[in-house]
This record gives structure tokens, C-alpha cells and sequence, in this order.
């Protein structure tokens, strides 16, 4: 019965394997020396042959998904994280799993090596099991970064929109970046938001930071002028690069109904007009 | 007896405030209210306060475009105040513009362009 042959073999080479298995791991071309040390490692290996070993007794080794494979597939889980964090590469997370494969088959020769059906059962099934607990920490590992990932992209977003108080009832948006739908919609929520808050009534959007504009850019920023517009807000975009007005003409985007001046500064001028300010020099 | 949306005179302004939430029948009982109200008063101005407004439709949009569009044929300028920020996105999602309304932030603001515009 290879299920028995696993806790058994764990419990008697329990010192043997640990071992074995940490000097195939420091001698490991993906060893991170400069990552980790080596009694980290130490700790980490002993404590996973633990539960493994526990995990192996009372479960079967077919699924790794019941409830007897919790704390492995919780151990594995923290170090993968911790060590994608540290900057270990998915194959060198997922190197920790299957370098204890060899140290496990040559303690089972040693066992079983008489009858070669059952060596090979328990060679397989023993391969099986550290294969899933290595793709594990894999696919933890890749989790992880998305997560990273997702966050970044929500933080940029929140970065790039600014909306600035310029004067009692003017705000202006500085815009950076390309715009594409799910910006544009963060940035019309919060322009609309900071006009009801401050109760402006001109917003000054500043497209000076936008590389290209396309027939779709030009749609997304209209958009939000009308959405200003049914608030009770007039808006300027400002900022109009030589080469974004020459592209704007020959694509036939309409901008007649929206007051448009070349930097951000004429726009502020004529917003104070409109607020009824007068700039005056000493 | 049916709900009614009031309309109050402030000399010669009609203030419609929207403080229920707007559906088909309401809007266009509104709209008949309103364009009688006009010419019996002879008001020069409307204020239409929308601020309680959470939900438009496609329908709900276009009466408001209409009742400003009569309102402009009996001599009566439309101001809507006070609009949602999530309101007006809708609206422009849904293609509605409103080209030819009035819109001020609030109350006072669209009483304040009222007087300036209206004779």
C-alpha cells in the first residue's frame, strides 16, 4: 500500500531526508544565497516535513485539497508570497518543493527496493503529490503578483487625476497619460464631484500631458464637458499641443461647442473674466 | 388622488423642486402643470431643482429637454440646478446633451443667471 509507505518512510528518515534534502537545496542552482539564509532555509524545511508528515498520516495523498492538506498548503502559501516579495523567481519558489523529491525516492529504494511494483506506486504517487505542492506555490506565487499588479493600477489611476482649486469657482484638471474609457470615467466622476464640493462653476481641463489624441479620446473628453455642462459648469480644455490641433482638424473632431485655448494660463485668464475678476499688476 | 409635483411662484420665477423619485406619468403630469402654470402667471423664468434626484431615464431626460423647449415657446427661459454628478453622467451616456437647457450648480446661481438673461 504506497498511502502507508509515505508517513512511515517520513517518520523513520525524519532527520536523514531533512537533511539530505536541505544540501540539495543549498547546492541547487536556484539557490538564492544572497535571498535567504541558511538557517531560514533550516527552519522553513523542518517545519514543512512536519506537516507534511502529519498531513500524510491522516489524509490521502490523492487530493490536496481537504481539509488534512490546510496547514501544507498554508505553510507553502505564506513562504511563496514571502519569497515572490523577496524577489525569489516562480521556478526557485516552486525549486523548494521539488528538490525534496529525490531525497524521498532514494529513502524509498532503500525501503522498497525489493519489489518494483511497489516502488513504483509509491515513486509515482509520492511525484504526483510534490508536483501538485510545487505547481501550488507556482500559482500562489503568480496570485500574488497580480494582486501587485491590481493594486498599482488603482493607484495610478487615483494618481493621475488630480482636480486643483485654481480660484473661488474655477477648477482645473490636469490630465496625464493616455485616456482611454475606465480613466476617463474616473476622471469625469471626480471633476464632477470636486464642481458639486467646491461649487465651481468653470473647470478648466488641462490636456498638456496627453500624447495622442484620437477621434476616441476626443469623444471621452467631450463627453465629460456635456456632463459638466448638465451640472451647471462651463469647462475650458486648455492645452492643445500644435501637432494635437493639426491631427484634431484632419480627423474632423468637433470642438466648436467647447471654448478651447493653447495653455493652461490663457485658459485661467478667461475663466477669472468670466468669474468677473480683474487681474491687476502694482 | 395623484401625487403632484409643486410649483411654487417666486414673483416672476416658477421653482419646481424634484424631491420624489421621477416616473413616466409624474413627469409628463409636470410638464402639463407647468406649461399651464406659465401662462397663467406669465413668469419669465423656471427653475427646475433636481438635486434630489438619484435615477433618470432616456424619458425622464427628454421631458426635461421638452418642458424647457415650451417653456422657451411661451416666452420663459428653463434653468435645471443642482444635477448629480451620476445624473449627468447618464444623461450624456445616454446621448442626451440637452443642448438648448439652461444649467446653474444651484439655486441661487441659477436665479442669479435667470435675472442676468431674461429681460
Amino acid at each position: 500500500m504506497p498511502k502507508a509507505v509515505l508517513p512511515d518512510l517520513l517518520q523513520k528518515y525524519r532527520q536523514e531526508i531533512l537533511d539530505d534534502w536541505l544540501r540539495q537545496q543549498l547546492a541547487a542552482a536556484t539557490m538564492r544565497a544572497d535571498l535567504i539564509s541558511q538557517d531560514q532555509l533550516r527552519a522553513q524545511s523542518t517545519e514543512f516535513l512536519q506537516r507534511l508528515e502529519a498531513a500524510a498520516k491522516s489524509g490521502d495523498t490523492a487530493d490536496i485539497q481537504s481539509s488534512h492538506w490546510a496547514p501544507v498548503l498554508e505553510l507553502l502559501g505564506d513562504l511563496s508570497r514571502a519569497r515572490g516579495r523577496m524577489g525569489f523567481s516562480p521556478s526557485e519558489t516552486a525549486g523548494f518543493v521539488f528538490s525534496l523529491k529525490s531525497p524521498i525516492v532514494s529513502r524509498l529504494r532503500l525501503e522498497i527496493g525489493g519489489d518494483a511494483a511497489a516502488l513504483f506506486e509509491s515513486v509515482t504517487s509520492v511525484s504526483d503529490l510534490l508536483d501538485k505542492l510545487g505547481l501550488y506555490t507556482t500559482e500562489v506565487h503568480q496570485r500574488a503578483r497580480e494582486e501587485v499588479i491590481n493594486r498599482q493600477q488603482l493607484e495610478m489611476l487615483e494618481l493621475s487625476t488630480p482636480v486643483v482649486k485654481l480660484w473661488d469657482g474655477i477648477v482645473a484638471l490636469p490630465l496625464i497619460g493616455t485616456l482611454d474609457s475606465a480613466r476617463t470615467n474616473v476622471v469625469m466622476e471626480s471633476l464632477l464631484q470636486q464642481i458639486v464640493d467646491t461649487g465651481s462653476d468653470i473647470a478648466i481641463i488641462d490636456i498638456t500631458g496627453v500624447p495622442t489624441v484620437d477621434t476616441l479620446v476626443a469623444q471621452h473628453l467631450l463627453k465629460t464637458v456635456s456632463a459638466a455642462r448638465l451640472m451647471g459648469a462651463d469647462c475650458i480644455i486648455s492645452g492643445i499641443r500644435p501637432q494635437i490641433a493639426q491631427t484634431m482638424v484632419h480627423l474632423g473632431i468637433d470642438l466648436t461647442t467647447v471654448a478651447t485655448k493653447a495653455t493652461m494660463a490663457e485658459a485661467l485668464r478667461t475663466a477669472m473674466t468670466r468669474a468677473g475678476y480683474r487681474v491687476v499688476r502694482d | 388622488m395623484q401625487e403632484k409635483i409643486p410649483i411654487i411662484q417666486i414673483e416672476d420665477l416658477l421653482l419646481v423642486s424634484i424631491q420624489v423619485d421621477m416616473y413616466d406619468a409624474l413627469a409628463l403630469q409636470l410638464q402639463d402643470d407647468l406649461t399651464n402654470r406659465i401662462q397663467e402667471t406669465n413668469a419669465r423664468g423656471v427653475l427646475i431643482e433636481i438635486s434630489a434626484l438619484e435615477v433618470v431615464d432616456s424619458f425622464i431626460g427628454r421631458v426635461i429637454g421638452n418642458i424647457s423647449a415650451m417653456a422657451r415657446v411661451l416666452d420663459a427661459r428653463t434653468v435645471v440646478v443642482g444635477m448629480q454628478p451620476a445624473v449627468a453622467i447618464t444623461l450624456v451616456e445616454l446621448g442626451l446633451n440637452l443642448e438648448g437647457v439652461h444649467t446653474a450648480l444651484n439655486v441661487s446661481r441659477g436665479m442669479a443667471l435667470l435675472r442676468r438673461t431674461t429681460p
